[in-house]
């Protein structure tokens, strides 16, 4: 992380100030309205709630399933990781690629397929294997590159100094893996506070579908708005822990000459085993959803509980308006985020550096309580935008405003100042300069920036549910209205052009730029851009 | 302290031989250097002598017994034998006190009286224990490195590279402390290098490694003096070859007449000697060559002169001290000082090309 000072100077022009606190402004506008709505509630319904012990009893949900899942999410993502990086593993490549596929199966997704294989599967057990399989990527991404990061000769070393295969790996590879497993769990513990979809089709309490079922059981904003901040307070929590992890725990590399290629351990008579191991989970959490998709298409609309079809016209126009919204969302996504990330990128101080964690702050934020404060804000104060298709966009744009910021700020700082003033010196104009040294260097990344957000969009269910304008149908509502009324069958093939969206737009976009600028966890960027401004 | 017997060690990458019929003996206490430059295969031989990777052919001895051939491979774990890595390869997440027990049996690594001992021994200061690896100046990594590989008392330690990421002037004060360290520890040791001032300069004996073969093995100044072809003159230091012919105890050349040991080749030969062995003088002596200086090349203490032998139009570099050098195109006189190699040279034609 090289952070070359005499490019980060000079003042921020006014004009770019005011967009980026505007942004920063955005994702606040929530945070104020919730906590608003939770103050009208009163001390008295405040303790009301709390005496109905609804809270412990989520809390008791939340947290149980945040333990067991982090657990199993570390586990199965460090061992995948390493028998990928560090063993003969036959098939590596392929393995490798599989590990990351969940990540682009949306989990509700993932839940509908398993819900309409067995009723049964629902509650806790079903929310753990729904979590764990659509998760676990996200501790093996950073774990798998830790590992190869990572010194062969510190191995070596240690081998020279009388220690097994095992005492290596507890006192070599783990102590040094810490900060990218925690790291990884943590982000495993956010996102399954974050979730809604998949939850709510598991009929599993947490936060987001009591929120969502007390907002729909037409409670005044209180009761939603009290425990949208219990909510909040939990996600801050894991997103300042998951900050300290990285940053306290920034080992790095001491050497910096080339590297070998770290030896792999040989598995021997395990060599045919854990492919085994392999194709179960690719098994689990590939085939399973997809084929559950696709044998429901194959099977007439009464096999399923309730007998609806989908007609393929109606197929069509949600796909359409799917696609709409993502256009739509990642236009206005750029358009907020940009000036954000050129600041952070480009500029200095207490300033600039605050405006961007209170942008990254939106992590913490959950769909749901995004959505919920822009109906109540609109309902109360500006009526005509309720239910219209920018509110709807401006709530996509500020869940997904970190998403973009990563890219949109990793994109400019390729364009540096330095090569844009050798442009400068070989007598360019700053049009010039700008068409053929700036875009050139940082369009590449601004696009991947809109692509992940438009993937995104595309496949975002939780916002658009509640601020959908009536009569606007999605891929992922119809899923969700369908799976609702146990139509399994009519759900169906909104699910497999959904799944097939993302799939298709996930791969090119990783074939295009490299699997980890697709699918870097949003957290890691804060510490990151964090450390370069402290630097 | 031990004895280090390689025989006739054998290794091949994919089909593609990597070392080939290597064998050398490192006798107890004493410390060899393996200089060869990148592809030689100096890397693998240690790796092999470490136990990370598996010999197919040939034998690794310590202290007489048997660690590797090509059906037996004793883990790296259980060889005893004290590794340096190229960078240190420091613990980032220890301190150096924890760095240097690691190898230590689990009740040792809590007594500090030997890290304390071993940081003396690299000359470090004791408050040093408690810092971690990223503090620590890249000279003062490789001493850790050093100190960690000699507490569990190693019977040998291989050194790979240990010096070639530090610039200049840590490389020499490192270098020097290693070479104590090691001499106070009494431990057998193999360095390996690309450096042949490094190679020289702290090799008991040095063996030259070139395409897998082990070209050359001998103490520091006779493989100076005495390279055994050519090729290796020019690469253990810089050497001037030109051709001649060469009775039972002399040989002819455009250096005049110069005398050899007898037993050497006769016949066409090549001769190599080195710059400094050229000696200029303004008044010439019986003997002398004359000369003109094409140019002067200033590096400090010494300077390198390009002279164009008057007699056979033939161009040879001189390294002289600064303070003596010639200007450019004068008129000097040469001679040659002490003993020059000679091989013999079968066919003409192919001379240039040594």
């Amino acid at each position: 992380m090289v952070s070359d000072n005499s490019s980060r100077s000079g003042r921020p022009p006014l004009g770019l100030l005011a967009a980026g606190g505007a942004a920063a402004a955005l994702v606040l506008l929530p945070v104020a309205v919730t906590l608003a709505n939770a103050g009208h509630a009163g001390f008295g319904a405040a303790v009301a709630l709390l005496g109905r012990g609804l809270i412990a009893q989520l809390l008791a949900n939340s947290l149980g399933l945040i333990l067991c899942a982090t657990i199993s999410c570390g586990l199965i993502g460090t061992a995948a990781a390493w028998f990928v990086e560090r063993t003969d593993l036959p098939g590596r490549p392929l393995w490798a690629v599989l590990a990351v596929v969940p990540l682009a199966i949306p989990a509700f997704i993932t839940s509908y397929a398993w819900v309409s294989i067995s009723p049964d599967l629902q509650d806790f057990a079903g929310a753990l294997l729904v979590v764990t399989v659509s998760y676990f990527p996200l501790v093996y991404l950073p774990v798998a590159a830790a590992l190869r990061e990572m010194d062969p000769a510190l191995e070596e070393t240690a081998r020279t100094l009388g220690n097994g295969p095992w005492a290596i790996f507890r006192r070599v590879i783990l102590p040094q893996l810490r900060p990218a497993l925690l790291g990884g769990m943590l982000l495993v513990a956010l996102d399954t506070l974050v979730e809604f979809g998949a939850f709510a089709m598991l009929r599993f309490r947490t936060f987001t579908t009591a929120i969502y079922s007390a907002y729909r059981a037409g409670f005044s904003g209180a009761e939603p708005a009290l425990l949208a901040v219990v909510l909040i307070l939990l996600c801050l929590l894991c997103l300042l822990a998951e900050q300290l992890v990285r940053g306290r725990a920034r080992y790095g590399r001491l050497a910096h000459g080339t590297r070998r290629a770290a030896a792999r351990y040989r598995l021997g008579r395990w060599r045919p085993i854990v492919p085994l191991g392999f194709a179960a989970l690719a098994l689990v959490t590939i085939a399973v959803p997809l084929g559950t998709i696709l044998w429901w298409l194959t099977r007439d609309s009464s096999a399923a509980t309730a007998t609806a079809a989908a007609a393929p016209a109606d197929v069509a126009a949600a796909a359409l308006s799917s696609l709409g919204l993502g256009l739509g969302g990642a236009a206005l996504t750029m358009l907020i985020a940009l000036p954000l990330g050129v600041l952070a990128a480009r500029f200095d101080g207490w300033l600039i550096v605050g405006l961007e964690r209170t942008a990254y702050l939106a992590q913490s934020i959950p769909g749901i309580v995004v959505a919920l404060a822009l109906v109540s804000l609109t309902v109360h104060l500006i009526r005509p935008l309720y239910q219209s298709v920018f509110l709807l966009l401006l709530a996509y744009s500020i869940v997904f405003l970190p998403l973009a910021l990563v890219s949109i700020r990793s994109a400019i700082v390729q364009a540096q100042p330095r090569l844009e003033e050798a442009g400068r010196a070989l007598g360019l104009n700053w049009i010039a300069i700008t068409w053929r040294v700036t875009l050139p260097l940082a369009g590449p990344g601004l696009g991947a920036a809109a692509a992940m957000v438009f993937i995104a969009v595309t496949t975002e269910l939780t916002a658009t549910l509640l601020l959908a304008p009536i009569g606007t149908q999605t891929l992922a509502t119809q899923i969700w209205a369908d799976t609702s009324t146990l139509a399994f069958a009519a759900a169906a093939p909104y699910a497999a052009v959904l799944a097939a969206l993302s799939l298709l737009a996930s791969w090119t976009l990783a074939r295009r730029f490299g699997a980890a600028s697709v699918f870097t966890p949003v957290g890691a960027a804060p510490v990151g851009a964090a450390l370069e401004a402290a630097v | 302290m031990a004895k280090l017997d390689i025989a006739i060690l054998q290794k091949a990458y994919a089909g593609r031989p990597v070392l080939h019929d290597v064998s050398l003996i490192v006798e107890a206490g004493t410390l060899v250097a393996i200089l060869g430059g990148s592809g030689s295969g100096k890397t693998t031989l240690l790796r092999l002598i470490a136990g990370f990777e598996r010999v197919d052919g040939g034998e690794i001895r310590i202290d007489g017994a048997l660690v590797a051939a090509a059906t037996l491979h004793k883990p790296a774990e259980r060889r005893g034998i004290g590794y340096m890595a190229q960078e240190g390869a420091l613990f980032p997440h220890l301190c150096v006190a924890d760095n240097i027990t690691f190898g230590l049996p689990r009740a040792a690594r809590r007594c500090r009286d030997r890290v304390a001992e071993m940081l003396e021994m690299v000359e470090l200061p004791a408050d040093y224990a408690g810092r971690a690896p990223h503090q620590l100046s890249g000279g003062e990594q490789q001493r850790v490195a050093l100190a960690r590989a000699l507490a569990p008392n190693p019977k040998l330690v291989l050194l790979d590279e240990p010096f070639s990421a530090l610039d200049a002037g840590l490389r020499a004060d490192t270098r020097e402390t290693v070479a104590a360290a090691l001499r106070a520890a009494g431990t057998t040791a193999i360095l390996v290098t690309h450096d042949q001032e490094e190679a020289l300069s702290m090799g008991v004996q040095v063996g030259v490694l070139r395409d897998g073969q082990l070209v050359q093995l001998a103490a520091p100044a006779a493989l100076y003096r005495r390279p055994a072809d050519a090729a290796l003159a020019r690469f253990v230091g810089e050497a001037v070859l030109t051709r001649g012919v060469a009775e039972s105890d002399a040989v002819q050349c455009a250096f005049g007449r110069l005398s050899l040991p007898p037993g050497g080749p006769t016949g066409s030969v090549n001769i190599m000697v080195r710059p400094e062995q050229i000696k200029l003088t303004a008044a010439p002596a019986s003997g002398d060559v004359a000369a003109v200086v094409k140019a002067v090349t200033f590096y400090g203490h010494d300077a390198t002169v390009r002279l164009a032998l008057k007699n056979s139009a033939e161009e040879v570099t001189a390294r002289i001290f600064s303070h003596v050098a010639p200007q450019s195109g004068a008129e000097v006189w040469l001679r040659i000082e002490g003993e020059v190699m000679v091989y013999p040279a079968p066919r003409p034609s192919t001379d240039a090309a040594v």
